[in-house]
């Protein structure tokens, strides 16, 4: 199915500000049409209500929302073509599962809403919970009533407020699939809102990170998490490990930094901060991307790489792979994420080690930025999604 | 002792009916004597089996004049009470409003109040604006003390309403007009419902502020505390058991329509 109805979801300089609070400062974001969009951040970061903004439920205290070329700004929510699924479903509890997914087409009018509603319960999987209640279904069927609800509709827009947040994690592995299925479908732009970094990746095309009622950086999820331009990305999507380094030369296609005594290498391209000789710089590596080997054999590490020396304070063997925490004089707690293919048994706490990995795998950042930004929230995040 | 094993191991269904019997007997007793065939003018020794006051209830002069005059007033007391009374808790809960604290503990004032306080306040007040007393100041004095009752039930109601099933209507392309009445009101209906029959009943049983205030006019339960100084008529035990029977039969009527609807949904 395609829709030749749709457009962009375009928002220009938009703000909230409730008193002296401002929940998201003037944004400008354009959602291409047919695309699955996701806002990610901690709660509180603004997503919700930016999301509601385009829903017409909060009103901005500045700036225009447009669908397909249409300023809507000013159109209540219940004449703007989007729809939503709410945080928790907000169901009907007083209408079964058909009428919950038929009042959209009755409050527009429509008569006869028996096929297209039987159609849009078995793309969900509920033709045979037509006449119950929602207390009576399960987190996932409620969950689908929810989506079928909004479906129904042909929106141009489907908003999408944590919609997985109450379901449990397998369910909710499940869930993402099947929704990414649907927008693939019916190829409705899909505007998604979560505090799950990975489920944002899964999902959406394009991810928007915000902090602080800002979008903080915007793009394909593998391109934000390969090349962050803030520290509250670098730690807010997955792990990073992140080193306060001085600046040496900056000439030629590669920046020479110093940290601890130790000589490391990032390329110009990667670092997102103006970086001249003898200034500061922070420098970022993933977890995974470096390997570990014991003092003994530093000898046998091929030149050319960034290296580390350290004394493994922690593993934990996870199965996969064997998470370690690296004391070292440039970083006091340096994450290595190792592989399961040879285990060597000299990897335990209290070894020496070396630390390497190849230098176009380091990513340079602002040293002015706090460098803790994002962590908390992101391992609180992680802990809940675990659950 | 298998006797004292069996009491002990059914200790709380003993003490359930116990209870039940306790809050039941005096309807028992009503009931009963509207069987009567009293010797003299008060029924309160059983004579014997007799149906002549359930073949003509309205036997008694202004009996059911007076019922009348209550039913009326306790239909008109619960409108009033409770479209008032719905209102006012959806402007406590929904909205923030100068003096809003005041008037959620105001509320509760004639609850809290002695009602002969009350009732002789009322009727300070009644004379001094010069207002003739009669079924209008019943009624008024009614949907007064009937409305904190109502605003409390509601009140609760739409406090543990989730505001964002307003909001999905509002997304689903109901306007303010259409979300009231399709989501918002069948979902408040319970506590709204719960009110309307706590204002019923109040209005319909009350004596005290209605006695102040009634000037000629008389109600049942005015009719029957006259008539208790000179004879009690075995009418009024026929009315009262009357009263018990369609309460009990809209009670079952209502259990049975949630039965069969939720055995139709599962």
């Amino acid at each position: 199915m395609t829709t030749d109805r749709g457009g962009d979801v375009r928002l220009s300089g938009i703000s909230k500000t409730y008193g002296s609070f401002t929940a998201v400062h003037p944004l400008d974001l354009t959602v291409p049409q047919g695309s699955f969009f996701a806002l990610l951040g901690a709660s509180g970061c603004g997503k919700t209500t930016t999301l509601r903004m385009i829903a017409g439920l909060e009103e901005p205290t500045a700036g225009t929302v447009s669908l397909g070329g249409r300023d809507v700004t000013a159109l209540p929510p219940y004449k703007r073509p989007v729809n939503t699924v709410f945080q928790s479903y907000a169901l009907f509890p007083h209408l079964d599962v058909f009428e919950n997914v038929a009042f959209g087409l009755r409050r527009r009018g429509i008569k006869s809403v028996k096929k297209q509603v039987g159609e849009m319960l078995d793309l969900v999987q509920l033709g045979e919970q037509a006449r119950r209640k929602p207390h009576q279904l399960s987190g996932g069927q409620q969950q689908r009533v929810a989506v079928a609800r909004a479906l129904i509709n042909h929106p141009e827009v489907l908003l999408l407020d944590e919609p997985l947040g109450a379901l449990d994690l397998k369910l909710r592995r499940q869930m993402q699939l099947e929704l990414k299925r649907i927008q693939t479908e019916v190829g409705i732009t899909f505007v998604h809102v979560t505090h799950d970094q990975e489920e944002a990746m899964t999902m959406a095309d394009t991810v928007a990170v915000m902090n602080a009622g800002r979008v903080e950086q915007l793009g394909a999820p593998a391109d934000l998490y390969e090349n962050p331009r803030t520290t509250f990305v670098a730690n807010f999507l997955g792990t990073s490990n992140l080193i306060e380094a001085k600046v040496e030369t900056a000439s030629g296609d590669d920046l020479v930094v110093e940290a601890a005594g130790q000589r490391l290498t990032l390329p110009a391209a990667r670092c997102a901060a103006p970086a001249a000789a003898g200034g500061a710089v922070l420098l970022g590596v993933r977890p995974e991307k470096i390997s570990l080997t014991p003092a003994d054999d530093a000898d046998r590490v091929p030149a050319g790489r960034n290296r580390v020396t350290g004394r493994i304070t922690a593993g934990s063997f996870l199965g996969v792979s064997t998470q370690y925490v690296v004391d070292c004089p440039a970083c006091p707690e340096f994450e290595v994420y190792v592989q399961n293919i040879d285990r060597d048994p000299r990897l335990v706490p209290g070894a020496e080690v070396v630390l390497h990995w190849d230098p176009a795998h380091s990513f340079g950042l602002d040293a002015a930025q706090d460098i803790d930004a994002g962590v908390e929230t992101a391992g609180a995040d992680e802990e809940v999604a675990a659950r | 002792m298998p006797f004292v094993r069996r009491l002990k191991r059914n200790l709380v269904v003993v003490a359930g009916l116990l209870t039940l019997g306790y809050l039941l007997l005096p309807n028992v007793i009503v009931t009963v004597f509207s069987f009567n065939d009293p010797k003299g003018r008060f029924n309160y020794a059983w004579q014997r089996f007799s149906t002549d006051a359930w073949t003509d209830p309205c036997g008694v002069a202004d009996l059911c004049g007076s019922l009348s005059v209550s039913l009326q007033i306790a239909a008109w007391a619960t409108l009033g009470a409770t479209v008032l009374g719905t209102m006012t808790a959806f402007a406590l809960v929904r909205y923030r409003f100068r003096a809003r604290g005041a008037v959620n503990a105001l509320i509760f004032l004639p609850m809290a109040m002695p009602e002969v306080v009350m009732a002789a306040s009322l009727l300070t007040l009644f004379l001094n604006m010069g207002a003739e007393l009669g079924f209008w100041t019943v009624l008024i004095a009614h949907i007064m003390f009937c409305l904190s009752f109502v605003v409390t039930a509601v009140k609760a109601r739409v406090m543990s309403m989730d505001p964002r099933l307003e909001q999905a209507a509002q997304d689903l392309y109901a306007g303010p007009v259409q979300t009231f009445l399709r989501v918002t009101l069948p979902i408040a209906a319970p506590g709204i419902a719960a009110g309307a029959l706590l204002a019923f009943a109040l209005s319909f049983d009350d004596f005290i502020i209605t006695n102040f205030n009634a000037g000629s006019t008389v109600t049942f339960p005015m009719f029957v505390w006259g008539s208790a100084q000179r004879g009690t008529p075995v009418q009024i035990n026929v009315i009262g058991t009357a009263m018990f029977v369609v309460a009990v039969l809209c009670v079952l009527a209502g259990l049975v329509v949630a039965d069969r609807r939720q055995r139709r949904t599962s």
